[in-house]
């Protein structure tokens, strides 16, 4: 053990090893951690909650214990019309809280001073569940928790929301990671041309507490950040994830039929057999019209993806 | 194998653990190759199979992934590890059983993770997809048991001086647990946001330059020298290697997202560090290929010198590549294109596969002391491999380069689609013929294992390969 490559050899490696490490992981740190959330980045970790990878909460990865995305017209205490519909972030009874709750530090320092200040985020109780929204001071966004504030309570919002104004967005960032559409999607416009075709690149600020945040990297399909922007039919999206070639002929995207589940919006059992055959009728000519798509429940995978590719704006 | 799990360590025969891993790293590879060469199918075809979340692309293609690099690469290295470490050390494998039970939890582990990975229960960080349970299980019970038999087998040599080869052994089993742990604090302290997404591709650039690259090339400082009888042309060369990897390539991490908004010095920074991967490339290249002098008939003659010296070879236009790809002139073009895709492969089944092929070959002729059952089968898995991967690299290579310009000059996406079709079929029968080619591999090693000729004592395999 004496010999000197030992002393000489472990020293310079730790050196050499450790100083990479400084550079690369401590100095980027701390401008990570200064990067102030801009609103988008709190709309999303609202919208996905504490997690939307592999979680002890949701160990199956089913998309359960995830908040909701309500837009309120009415307010859920008085029930009096409001001035303006607001887009509220539903956690309710037993639902992990977002990321910012309990470690606000990751929201930037002037976000989270009126976060906790005007917001009372870090008023929030697990057992009786939460409503956020977000405001504007000036141009600084920040977190209210309306339930400390305004004493709205998650079953009152959900109770008086029609399911129209409902988005499972959570559950649905969820499937996305779950179904692996990022491995051909990208969440992120580069800073080239994608300015005219994918809408701008993202800001620095625009992912704090957002995990996973499923850039993607091997980009085989279109960029999805502001796919909401560009394409908002509900319609169109049913169509194309029950079977992408039905609304373009030359899509190589995989059909997502099996998120339908086994009932339709009606609680008809679908019969997903008779469907591709029909479809493979209507492919070699022997029918002049494809089956039509059949409609999700409310409660189905599917319907959650959908949310979640709207809410992309 | 596994009646020797619960024997004393002396009882076991020398060798075991290599032999256990050499195996499981091919039928990992034929694994690993199959679902790549269906998954490609899928992109060609994309109604073959459908209707099914099991068969499904977004659930088996990092699957493909994890599997050829935790299981065929690095299995394959602790196959390497195993049998060159003691033969360097002058010595016997510090613990045999600790290898056999290494081997068998590193089957376990991998088949679990990549299980729950299939059914899409994974992090969402593409190379650290594994819940974290598995990532820690990793470290802990594949990467540590590993270390800890290479630095003891090391430390009991009996000869003076650390070989190349052992130098990069040893410091690359301790990088590859620091870079687990690292990479994957995000999720064992769920680290969020750009924190996460850049130590998601610090993990990434770091498993490959840290890991993968290091440990491969030490494999050719064996291989070369042993089987040619050459000398290695120069251990100072080896040393501006060993060095130049740990400082040069462990800094990159960055330039795998030149598009995310990070800190501007970081990416330029990360942008000149990778330029300097062509200091250690070069050296390993040029080292190797003067180790050769004189003895360049082996090219042809010797299966295991052809496959490290085309593994040698191809590292020139895998660093040429990865140098100047990730530079932001070149990088605005190719990035998250086919391009990129075709480099990765180049890296893992063009430069690093060759190189461990023949480590595995050499390694389970001499462990068992069995002739190889047919060369001519052996010279067939090499042609197939080679014009797989050839296709594979050309087919993919032009679809990033049409990917490319789409992107650039605004084309409609599905433009693209249409036109990369043709070259995913392409890739397709390249994908196909590589997992054919390990089909004949396994089958062959199966029969030298079962009638190979016996192997004389004091004779290495290469020098009666073409006795009757």
């Amino acid at each position: 053990m004496n010999f000197r490559e030992y002393k000489i050899g472990s020293r310079m490696f730790g050196l050499c090893l450790g100083g990479s490490m400084c550079i690369t992981l401590l100095m980027p740190s701390y401008d990570f951690r200064s990067a102030t959330s801009t609103d988008v980045a709190l709309d999303k970790q609202l919208s996905a909650g504490w997690e939307t990878g592999w979680n002890v909460y949701d160990p199956l990865m089913l998309g359960n214990n995830k908040p909701v995305k309500v837009v309120v017209k009415a307010d859920p205490k008085t029930g009096a019309a409001l001035a303006a519909p607001v887009t509220a972030y539903v956690y309710r009874v037993g639902t992990p809280m977002p990321n910012a709750a309990d470690h606000p530090g990751n929201l930037g320092e002037s976000v989270e001073k009126l976060s906790k200040d005007k917001g009372k985020i870090g008023e929030f109780n697990k057992a009786t569940g939460a409503v956020y929204v977000i405001e504007k001071d000036g141009t600084t966004p920040y977190i209210v928790n309306k339930t400390a504030t305004d004493g709205w309570m998650p079953g009152d919002v959900l109770g008086k929301a029609a399911d129209a104004d409902i988005a499972e967005v959570g559950k649905g960032k969820t499937m996305f990671v779950r179904e692996g559409c990022w491995w051909c999607h990208t969440l992120l416009p580069e800073e080239t041309q994608d300015w005219q075709v994918f809408g701008a690149p993202p800001y620095l600020g625009d992912f704090n507490g957002e995990s996973p945040t499923a850039f993607g990297s091997d980009r085989k399909a279109p960029d999805l950040l502001h796919v909401g922007s560009r394409n908002s039919s509900k319609e169109w999206m049913m169509l194309h994830f029950f079977n992408p070639r039905l609304v373009q002929t030359h899509s190589i995207m995989p059909r997502f039929d099996y998120m339908w589940g086994e009932k339709d919006a009606d609680g008809k059992t679908i019969n997903f057999d008779q469907w591709r055959a029909d479809y493979n009728d209507y492919r070699a000519g022997k029918k002049p019209n494809p089956p039509d798509v059949p409609a999700y429940a409310k409660d189905s995978e599917i319907r959650s993806l959908i949310d979640f590719m709207l809410s992309l704006k | 194998m596994l009646k020797y799990l619960f024997a004393k360590n002396e009882d076991i025969p020398s060798g075991s653990a290599a032999v256990f891993f050499g195996f499981s790293a091919i039928l990992w590879f034929v694994v690993g190759t199959g679902l790549g060469s269906f998954n490609a199918a899928k992109l060609a075809f994309p109604d073959f199979v459908t209707g099914n979340e099991w068969f499904a692309f977004g659930h088996m293609r990092q699957v493909h992934v994890l599997a050829v690099i935790l299981g065929w690469i690095s299995m394959a290295f602790a196959m390497a590890m195993m049998y060159i470490t003691p033969i360097l050390g002058n010595t016997r494998l510090w613990s045999e059983k600790l290898g056999l039970w290494n081997c068998l939890l590193w089957n376990v582990g991998l088949s679990l993770g990549l299980t729950l990975l299939w059914a899409g229960i994974g992090s969402g960080r593409e190379y650290s997809d594994f819940i974290w349970p598995i990532d820690l299980y990793v470290a802990l019970f594949v990467a540590l048991p590993l270390a800890i038999n290479v630095w003891m087998t090391i430390l009991k040599r009996r000869v003076q001086g650390i070989y190349t080869t052992n130098w990069f052994f040893g410091g690359g089993v301790f990088m590859v647990i620091i870079v687990y742990l690292t990479g994957n604090l995000p999720e064992f302290f769920h680290l969020t946001g750009l924190s996460e997404a850049y130590l998601t591709w610090w993990f990434a650039h770091n498993v490959l330059g840290l890991w993968i690259t290091p440990v491969a090339a030490a494999i050719a400082y064996f291989t070369i020298p042993k089987v040619t009888g050459n000398p290695l042309y120069s251990h100072r060369i080896g040393h501006l290697h060993f060095w130049s990897v740990v400082v040069f390539y462990s800094t990159p991490a960055a330039h795998h997202l030149m598009s995310a908004p990070l800190p501007e010095w970081l990416k330029s920074f990360a942008s000149v560090e990778g330029v300097l991967i062509l200091v250690p490339a070069i050296a390993f290249v040029s080292n190797i290929l003067l180790t050769m002098q004189g003895k360049w008939s082996m090219f042809v003659e010797s299966l295991e010198v052809r496959f490290t010296i085309t593994g040698v070879l191809m590292a020139i236009p895998l660093n040429m590549q990865g140098g100047f790809q990730q530079t932001r002139a070149i990088n605005w073009y190719i990035h998250g294109t086919g391009w990129i895709v075709a480099h990765a492969h180049l890296a893992l089944l063009g430069f690093s596969t060759f190189l461990e092929g023949a480590a595995v070959y050499l390694g389970l002729q001499s462990l068992m002391k069995r002739k190889l059952y047919s060369l001519t089968l052996g010279n067939i898995h090499f042609w197939l491999l080679l014009i797989g991967f050839s296709i594979y690299w050309i087919s993919m290579t032009i679809a990033g380069l049409i990917q490319g310009a789409g992107k650039i000059y605004e084309v409609p996406y599905i433009d693209v689609v249409i036109a990369e079709h043709p070259y995913m079929i392409a890739r397709w029968l390249g994908g196909t013929l590589v997992f054919i080619s390990n089909v004949i591999w396994l089958y062959n090693m199966w029969m030298t294992a079962r009638v190979g000729t016996v192997i004389p004592a004091g004779r290495m395999p290469h020098e009666i390969a073409y006795e009757r």
